[in-house]
């Protein structure tokens, strides 16, 4: 199995605080790999590095055998990789569709100037994001404002307007926080079902054991920015440092919070 | 924009039809006033109130198509104004231009504006928010400061406009109907760009600016065509303007209160939205044509603190616009406490409280939305 996605020793602090040090990382194509630690570990500025939000201080990030260290986010989400955020970041006042379409520029250009004013240049991604909205299951929301929707189905949205420029690569971040029991299942089905049918390689942040542990082929745990242990999850779930880092073998650590999470 | 995708079944589709033509109707009566307004009132002192009317109802649409939709609120308009003005000016005596051959220079004028928009936006377009308020600020009084100082806009004294040999009682309304060409043209276009491709993606900016990037939005390429745009349009009314008054003195062309003046017409119709804009500049440019021109307001300065007062209003209480919160108030009356169905409109951009501390947030999960 070859690494899709790939990082290579990535450090990054903020100011005094070392959010990420040598924090390394492996994603086979077509897994659902899981990225979990605690609160504080680096976890969510290891994505901002890999998608280009944050600038990597030493390290490499890989996607196939291209170097992609410290790219634009453009420059990474055309390439392939797609990311949701933590808190969701939709645009609130413009509609749902309208949402879809914005994630749909990476894949045409416009041929000139006036196709830019033309409202045609998408209307046959409209097809395409009415199914991608169907199926995560918010298509009758499609011409409401995306600020109305509930918490659960901005997530929705988000991972529906990632998939419209179609990566290889989508990177969850904490894709089950805050969400209703049910809509996890949801998440989490439709997750499966992108992996299993479309062969979508997936990384996901997340502190739902259940959800990781169920969903994930590959975990990687991080802890203090480093990587502490990666494998199976019946492995990393009775590996000894896990349980440290979980339940916090000395206590002193658990003042490593940092901005950005 | 309720079109967008749906495919209506018949009812909706004649609802459909119905809304359309009240439209259609809606229009033709509007350009029907507008027309027939120099002829119904050929007083030149009323016409005079057309003239000055059109003039904003341009300026304010052409700022929303940049500041409306992008959310980044310039207080720097009247840099586009000016400057548009003494270019007409100094083209004018440079190349021996008279009479109505002036006219031929609107599109020079425009060009101007454009090609200062390019440079001043490529500085102030950096900075979001609060900063790129002070700058455009900055850059209107740098623009201010050279009218003074240069040369060829001869300092205080200013500029005089090529003799016009119409008589008094005609002079205005070819003024008006140029003005009112210019109206219409920028309301055509701010409307075209918010169906568009392209407004979508201003719109995007002003929602979430670095996540439109993320997704593939080139934002420096699109704010600053949207600034252009906003420039160029702006220029050419200001030497329409400049021509009408036939001179223009630095603190007439690069005006502080003329900036805004524009703001407040687009905040008291409706921030973002296009009929909103063109409304408040129906609104407020009379009403202080007409202070400025009452004796017992000595000269003007007591408009101009009614003006401030009416800001304070609108920004604490409408921050919306009259324009959205009527709308509001019409939707909740006629639901009567039933749950409403979210507007899919983009007419009358449903801001948070005051849409400058919303621009462009980070973290816009929670803020904006439908109600």
């Amino acid at each position: 199995m070859t690494a899709l996605l790939r990082t290579d020793g990535i450090t990054k602090s903020f100011g005094g605080v070392r959010a990420l040090n040598g924090a390394t990382i492996d994603v086979a194509e077509g897994t659902v790999a899981g990225l979990i630690g605690p609160n504080g570990s680096g976890k969510t500025t290891l994505f901002n590095v890999i998608t280009g939000y944050e600038r990597a201080d030493a390290g490499e990030v890989y996607y196939g055998d291209k170097a992609i260290t410290n790219a634009a986010p453009d420059k990474v989400f055309a390439a392939g990789v797609g990311r949701t955020f933590q808190l969701t970041r939709i645009f609130p006042r413009l509609t749902v569709i309208e949402n879809m379409l914005i994630a749909a520029q990476t894949k045409d250009k416009p041929k000139n100037v006036l196709a830019w004013f033309g409202r045609d240049a998408w209307t046959h991604h409209r097809r395409h994001a009415l199914d991608l909205l169907a199926f995560v299951g918010i298509e009758r929301h499609a011409n409401v404002l995306a600020g109305s929707l509930s918490y659960g189905q901005r997530k929705l949205l988000e991972l529906a307007y990632v998939l419209v420029a179609e990566p290889r690569v989508i990177l969850l971040d904490e894709p089950a926080g805050g969400v209703n029991p049910t809509l996890i299942n949801h998440i989490a089905d439709r997750i499966r079902e992108l992996n299993a049918e479309q062969g979508k390689t997936f990384l996901i942040v997340e502190h739902n054991m259940e959800f990781v542990m169920g969903l994930c082929s590959t975990i990687t745990v991080l802890e203090s920015g480093a990587t502490v242990v990666s494998g199976p999850p019946d492995i990393v779930r009775t590996d000894k440092r896990v349980l440290d880092a979980y339940l916090g073998a000395d206590l002193e650590e658990d003042s490593d919070d940092h901005p950005a999470e | 924009m309720s079109d967008l995708i749906t495919e209506p079944g018949g009812k909706e589709r004649g609802m459909k039809q119905l809304d359309r033509s009240l439209k259609a109707a809606g229009l033709v009566a509007v350009a029907v006033i507008a027309i027939g307004f120099p002829k119904a009132f050929p007083n030149p002192a009323i016409t005079n109130y057309g003239v000055y009317a059109m003039i904003y109802v341009t300026v304010a649409s052409a700022w929303n198509i940049f500041s409306g939709n992008t959310g980044y609120i310039s207080l720097g308009q009247a840099v586009f104004y000016g400057s548009g003005a003494y270019a007409l000016g100094a083209a004018a005596s440079g190349w021996h231009f008279t009479g109505t051959a002036v006219f031929e220079l609107l599109p020079f004028a425009g060009l101007v504006g454009a090609i200062i928009a390019v440079p001043v936006g490529l500085i102030a377009l950096r900075v979001r928010r609060h900063t790129f308020i002070v700058i455009t600020i900055a850059f209107f009084f740098i623009f201010q400061l050279m009218a003074f100082n240069l040369s060829f806009t001869h300092g205080t004294i200013g500029m005089n406009a090529p003799f016009l040999s119409w008589s008094a009682a005609g002079y205005n309304t070819p003024f008006y109907y140029i003005a009112m060409a210019y109206a219409a043209g920028t309301i055509a276009i701010a409307w075209l760009i918010r169906r568009s491709r392209f407004g979508l993606q201003l719109r995007a900016i002003r929602d979430d600016e670095d996540r439109a990037r993320g997704l593939g939005v080139r934002t420096m390429r699109v704010k600053l065509s949207a600034f252009v745009i906003s420039g160029a349009i702006t220029a050419m009314i200001g030497s329409v303007w400049f021509y009408y008054v036939t001179q223009v003195q630095p603190s007439s062309g690069f005006d502080p209160l003329f900036d805004l003046t524009i703001v407040l017409m687009a905040f008291l119709g409706g921030y973002g939205s296009i009929i909103g804009t063109a409304l408040g500049a129906l609104i407020v440019e009379p009403v202080t044509l007409w202070l400025n021109t009452q004796p017992q307001f000595s000269g003007g300065y007591l408009s101009e603190i009614l003006l401030g007062a009416v800001f304070l209003v609108v920004i604490l209480f409408m921050p919306r616009g009259i324009f959205p919160t009527a709308g509001e108030w019409i939707t909740r009356i006629r639901t009567r406490g039933r749950p409403a169905v979210v507007p899919a409109t983009t007419v009358g951009v449903a801001a948070s409280s005051v849409p400058a501390t919303s621009v462009g947030s980070g973290s816009s999960g929670s803020s904006g939305g439908a109600r």
